[in-house]
């Protein structure tokens, strides 16, 4: 994907956060990946919601998370999915199961696409895309965690 | 309470898929559809006491009301059906419900899309508004899908075929062998968008990759279309114009909407919603004697064959590979030819799947009559796997 500039406005689709949201965004402003969790089951979830999964008696609380995963799957766009796209052909559209378990959907960027495979051990990679938003991408682990 | 053999389809019709049409309103679409189908079936107007509809951007709101004041209908229950490429099938289901509850007698299930011509700016009129560069509606896929390029179905069916591809593996001539024999099928309907056009494994293979691993010929082409079936009590239905085709089990199951959210990317909600459906019709997977199956993808097909039951979890290429699918094979599948070769009119294109199974039943398939088609099984799938609805249609109640 191409980096933003100064020189060239950001004209890709935008998040409109709302006020559940809005801490996941605020994190990432920040460079941290923070997700909700579950009090009463202890699971994370994404994407950010009003009400817990697990009932009107759980509470969702948000924690920061490690940021790393591995990719679920993936595809190679060779044709751009919308218009604004067209300048990043091939990039990769993937889905990231993270170490806590939620699946995010984003792009792998820093690397060719298609050394992208299913299980590639992924991190966050945060991209401010405009002074007000920043986007939470991935790119290959070069070391391990583990 | 089952709603085995208690209701049937009467009459079918269809709008001939189409690239575009020319000013015409989805209102008109789904209305002349609608009366066709209900004089396909023998019947008046005045005798359907039921409307469901597909949900239409003309009428966000009270669409079922806008469409019975139109066609000039008097109904005792209405609605809208949602359910994406499920849409059709489900009908079925909601009007067999609600026909076996008592509510009505006679429901006629409509769809439509329309489709203009592109118009300045890149943009088609009739394309979805959102994600034109600018901020659209808080909804969890625009915030958390669509500032990746996560757009449309193509990548989400494409990731399904990488997944599937890692887990168990399915070669690209076996994918591409779906796409020719349903191209083989729409040679032999004069009604199919591609007719007259027949490729090869070839031709899939060297058509342009979009999204890896699937080229241009393994997916879709957006269409205008329309399609509607009137579905009827199984005692009126004997009285009527046209073999019924009787209702004998039908199945949903939904777990998200996002392919993100998929609790699994190889094991879909297909299965739910089929082991339901035979499980009421009381009949077993071998005598299924005409296959349904929504078709957006190639992968689409490969998965519902295993997710239905009719090929080993995992051995889904191999099932393509030993089985002849051409509507004179073996393995019927998708007589019409698919969306991928009848045409994908939006929801109507789902719908296709319905009518197709129908008029086989009914006999009335001509150049690509099915033989000794009494029971078909239709799948009917909505969004990216996620919606899904399954449907046993028979001969014999």
């Amino acid at each position: 994907m191409t980096e933003p500039s100064p020189a060239t406005p950001y004209t890709k689709p935008l998040p409109d956060p709302n006020p559940v949201t809005r801490p996941f965004w605020d994190a990432a402003r920040e460079h941290r990946l923070r997700l909700q969790r579950s009090r009463k089951t202890g699971t994370y979830i994404h994407y950010p919601r009003a009400v817990s999964p697990f009932g009107a008696d759980d509470e969702l609380t948000w924690e920061d998370v490690s940021g790393r995963g591995h990719v679920w799957s993936y595809t190679v766009a060779r044709r751009a999915t919308a218009p604004q796209f067209e300048a990043d052909v091939p990039y990769v559209i993937a889905i990231v199961e993270l170490e806590e378990g939620p699946h995010m959907t984003a792009n792998i960027i820093g690397c060719d696409p298609d050394t992208v495979r299913v299980g590639l051990p992924v991190e966050a990679a945060f991209v401010d895309v405009t002074p007000e938003v920043t986007l939470v991408q991935f790119r290959p682990r070069t070391a391990p965690a583990e | 309470m089952t709603l085995r053999g208690r209701t049937a389809i009467v009459g079918v019709a269809e709008h001939r898929p189409t690239r575009y049409t020319e000013g015409a309103t989805t209102l008109g679409m789904l209305a002349d559809v609608a009366m066709r189908a209900i004089a396909d079936a023998g019947l008046e107007p005045a005798e359907v006491d039921g409307l469901l509809t597909a949900s239409f951007a003309e009428a966000p709101f009270m669409a079922p009301a806008t469409v019975v004041e139109y066609m000039g209908l008097d109904v005792h229950y209405s609605g809208v059906v949602d359910l994406g490429g499920a849409t059709g099938a489900g009908m079925v289901a909601r009007a067999a419900a609600a026909i076996t509850a008592g509510l009505c007698e006679t429901v006629v299930c409509t769809t439509a899309t329309r489709r203009e011509r592109r118009t300045t700016g890149g943009q088609r009129s009739s394309a979805s508004p959102g994600f034109a560069g600018r901020r659209v509606d808080r909804t969890p896929e625009s915030e958390f899908e669509t500032p990746f390029g996560a757009i449309g179905a193509n990548y989400g069916y494409a990731m399904i075929a990488n997944r599937y591809r890692h887990e168990y593996g399915v070669t690209a001539e076996q994918l591409a062998k779906i796409a020719v024999a349903q191209r083989y099928n729409a040679c032999h309907n004069p009604d199919a968008l591609f007719f007259g056009q027949p490729i090869s494994v070839e031709d899939v293979l060297q058509s342009p990759m979009i999204v890896d691993p699937l080229h241009l010929l393994e997916i879709v082409m957006p269409v205008a279309g329309a399609a509607a079936v009137v579905v009827t009590s199984a005692k009126k239905a004997k009285k009527l114009k046209q073999r019924p085709v009787y209702l004998l089990g039908a199945g949903e199951h939904t777990t998200h909407r996002s392919i993100t959210y998929a609790p699994s990317l190889t094991d879909t909600a297909i299965r739910a919603a089929a082991d339901a459906a035979f499980a009421m019709a009381g009949v077993r997977r071998k005598d299924i004697a005409l296959a349904s199956l929504y078709d957006c993808y190639t992968i689409t097909v490969l998965l519902t064959l295993e997710d239905a039951g009719f090929a080993k979890k995992g051995q889904g290429g191999a099932f393509v590979e030993s089985h002849n699918l051409q509507f004179d094979g073996d393995f019927p599948l998708n007589p019409h030819g698919g969306q991928l070769s009848f045409g994908q009119a939006g929801v109507a294109g789902g719908m296709s799947h319905v009518t197709e199974a129908a008029r086989q039943l009914m006999g009335r398939a001509q150049g690509r009559q099915v033989r000794k088609c009494d029971l078909a099984f239709v799948n009917g799938n909505g969004g990216i796997m996620s919606e899904q609805v399954s449907l046993i249609l028979g001969r014999d109640n």
